[in-house]
């Protein structure tokens, strides 16, 4: 792979990117093994094995920045500051979770830190998120969106529509393709023209191409940091494809057999994780802090579990309530 | 004072009441700036507000869609043009799908202040894909507000309280009226959704109307005031709120029931009226309800077939003479 080579940030952040990639891999870990136990409901999209690409993105961001991201959005909540217990009792279906229990899986958001929505229809949020980039910029805000989709939604006409007007009103947004090699079951290569499903049709918006490395969190952080910098500047949107590998199915319907075995041994060999440790350690970071971050986060998931676990079913009452403005549900007087 | 103005020129003149009101207003959407809309039902906006308020998109109604959707995430209150309700198809997932579930799925978390205004129904010879009467899609969905203003006076009042909604509601302006005149008020003018209006009172039947079946519903009834019957015209305005408490009410002086409905017969929005009434108002009724409505086809382009299959002034007399008799 082509990939720009990156000196990285300081040791302090990429603690804190090792730590939020961990915090995301025992989240979905610990959401599979409820599904498991039947606490989680419907269906999941993990995101185990694309953590850096939440956490590199994440890490980059301004707190006030907005995000928007797909389905397979555990990650992207979470990272951008969703309370972990309230969001793993969304998973639940509890009244105390982020979305009360309305939203779901598929549905996280948390807009009090600007995790503004997971879309569960394909390539629906490229347009939203030029949206909220267009009235930050009306409302001299200075916020940058960021909108994560997956590979298969670049052959989806809401990707063309969103990145044409991203760049016709110079807008700050910055898209991220997570490629994960295959739309649901489908190798992303048999059904799309290109090679490279996003970074190939930059420059039909007249965009740069921008590939990197989505399991290198450092990649991910030094490009996220430069072409969300460049947007809030007023130098528009940017299309960066991110290469990264989901180590499950597509959701958890799918053991996702059809890709070849040594194709998963050699991604799961790239595990984003277990490399970023080694290269932390490598660079200084002492065993003794790394093992404080791992025990710090089993702990952390703990409290989560636990507290969803423990967190009320949601009663009746709340069905009809939040169609509206007003509260209620009311269509007629 | 009163000025007589076209129900084109009301639709600016909202806008430009409510983008002077109110800074975070803005108007996107295919020629809605330099062209002034392909309806022409927004001149003068781009010179009085500026390019950055009054916006002209590509041909991307997903975009156009999802902007707004966005932008109301995030602190404006803007309102987009989709040029032919028709294609709203080309959009509903970010109409059906998003905008109108988002508020719900988050809890209360995202609120949707926008405006989708879209030209509306036949009558005006562009065949089956410019001419539909569409406000059923938008009434089948929750989460979405729907208003069809029938006179200049409520294209302003209703257009305005649309805007101030912080809910997300779809406009529909009928494309046949675009040219008649009505009587409006100096000064603002602000509505309430959710209220029909008794254009007509009557107390031998009552006729349920909206868009441009209203003033053919008047029309009617002062054709059959001629025979001998009276009855009184309601107009819906708006569907979503539902003012069934002005429907039940007329219902039950009149027992009397028939809707006029552009739409094709399928899923009406009479057949929900109905279905209140007949759940609600059924000792009130004096004889069986009846739907006018356009078949259950694709509108035809043709001047002659056209006039034929959406709901005439002729065909409503009959219909009521007849049932009546």
């Amino acid at each position: 792979m082509n990939v720009a080579v990156v000196a990285g940030p300081d040791l302090d952040t990429r603690l804190r990117i090792y730590r939020m990639m961990l915090e995301a891999r025992r989240f979905e870990e610990s959401a599979h093994q409820m599904f498991l136990e039947g606490l989680v409901k419907g269906t999941t999209h993990l995101g185990i094995g694309q953590e850096a690409v939440a956490a590199g993105l994440a890490a980059a961001m301004r707190a006030d920045d907005l995000t928007f991201c797909t389905y397979r959005g555990h990650n992207h909540t979470l990272l951008r500051g969703a309370p972990p217990g309230r969001l793993m009792s969304e998973l639940l279906g509890r009244s105390e979770g982020v979305c009360g229990g309305k939203g779901g899986s598929m549905h996280l958001t948390w807009a009090p830190t600007g995790a503004m929505g997971s879309y569960a229809i394909v390539g629906a949020h490229l347009p939203i998120a030029v949206g909220a980039a267009w009235a930050a910029v009306e409302r001299g805000t200075g916020q940058v969106a960021v909108c994560f989709f997956g590979d298969g939604a670049t052959n989806i006409g809401a990707f063309h529509e969103a990145l044409n007007l991203a760049v016709v009103w110079d807008l700050p947004v910055v898209f991220v393709c997570e490629n994960n090699l295959y739309m649901e079951y489908t190798p992303i290569g048999s059904v799309t023209a290109v090679e490279r499903p996003a970074a190939d049709r930059a420059a039909a918006y007249g965009l740069e191409g921008l590939l990197v490395d989505g399991n290198d969190p450092d990649a991910m952080y030094e490009t996220a940091s430069d072409v969300i910098a460049r947007a809030r500047a007023g130098g528009g949107p940017s299309l960066v494809e991110a290469v990264t590998y989901r180590h499950g199915g597509h959701s958890r319907a799918d053991p996702g057999t059809y890709r070849p075995d040594e194709e998963v041994r050699q991604w799961l060999a790239r595990d984003p994780i277990p490399m970023y440790r080694a290269r932390l350690a490598g660079a200084g970071a002492s065993e003794e802090r790394l093992e404080e971050v791992d025990q710090s986060v089993e702990a952390w998931i703990e409290a989560a579990v636990e507290e969803a676990k423990a967190a009320p079913e949601p009663t009746v009452d709340s069905i009809a309530t939040e169609v509206w403005a007003d509260g209620g549900s009311r269509w007629r007087n | 004072m009163a000025e007589l103005i076209t129900y084109r020129e009301a639709v600016a003149r909202a806008l430009a009441q409510e983008m002077e009101r109110d800074d975070t207003v803005y108007l996107i959407g295919e020629d809605v700036a330099a062209a002034g809309g392909v309806f022409k039902t927004t001149p003068g906006l781009l010179e009085k507000f500026g390019e950055r308020r009054v916006r002209d998109t590509p041909i991307s109604e997903e975009a156009i869609i999802g902007a707004v959707m966005g932008a109301a995430m995030n602190g404006l209150r803007p309102v987009a043009e989709i040029m032919f309700s028709d294609f709203l198809a080309t959009c509903w997932d970010l109409v059906a799908n998003q905008i109108a579930k988002t508020r719900y799925m988050t809890d209360g978390q995202v609120a949707l202040p926008l405006v989708i205004r879209t030209a509306n129904g036949g009558g005006v010879r562009f065949g089956a894909q410019h001419s539909q009467s569409l406000e059923n899609w938008a009434m089948s969905v929750p989460g979405l507000k729907v208003v069809a203003p029938s006179t200049p006076r409520d294209v302003i009042a209703l257009m305005a309280a649309s805007v101030r909604d912080p809910d997300p509601v779809i406009f529909f302006e009928h494309k046949g009226l675009f040219a008649s005149r009505g009587e409006v008020p100096d000064g603002e003018l602000v509505g309430r959704l959710g209220e029909a209006s008794v254009v007509r009172s009557g107390s031998d039947a009552t006729i349920l109307a909206l868009a441009a079946m209203v003033p053919k519903a008047r029309q009617a009834a002062d054709e059959l005031s001629a025979r001998g019957i009276e009855a009184t015209v309601v107009d819906l305005r708006c569907l979503v709120p539902l003012d069934t408490r002005t429907i039940l009410s007329t219902v039950a002086e009149t027992g009397r029931v028939f809707t006029v409905e552009e739409n094709p017969r399928l899923c009406g929005w009479g057949a929900e009226v109905v279905s209140i009434i007949a759940e609600e108002a059924f000792y009130d009724l004096d004889s069986p309800v009846v739907r006018i409505t356009t078949d259950h086809i694709p509108l035809p382009a043709s001047d002659i077939l056209e006039d034929a299959t959406i709901p005439s002034v002729a065909r409503i007399v009959d219909t009521v003479t007849r049932s009546l008799d």
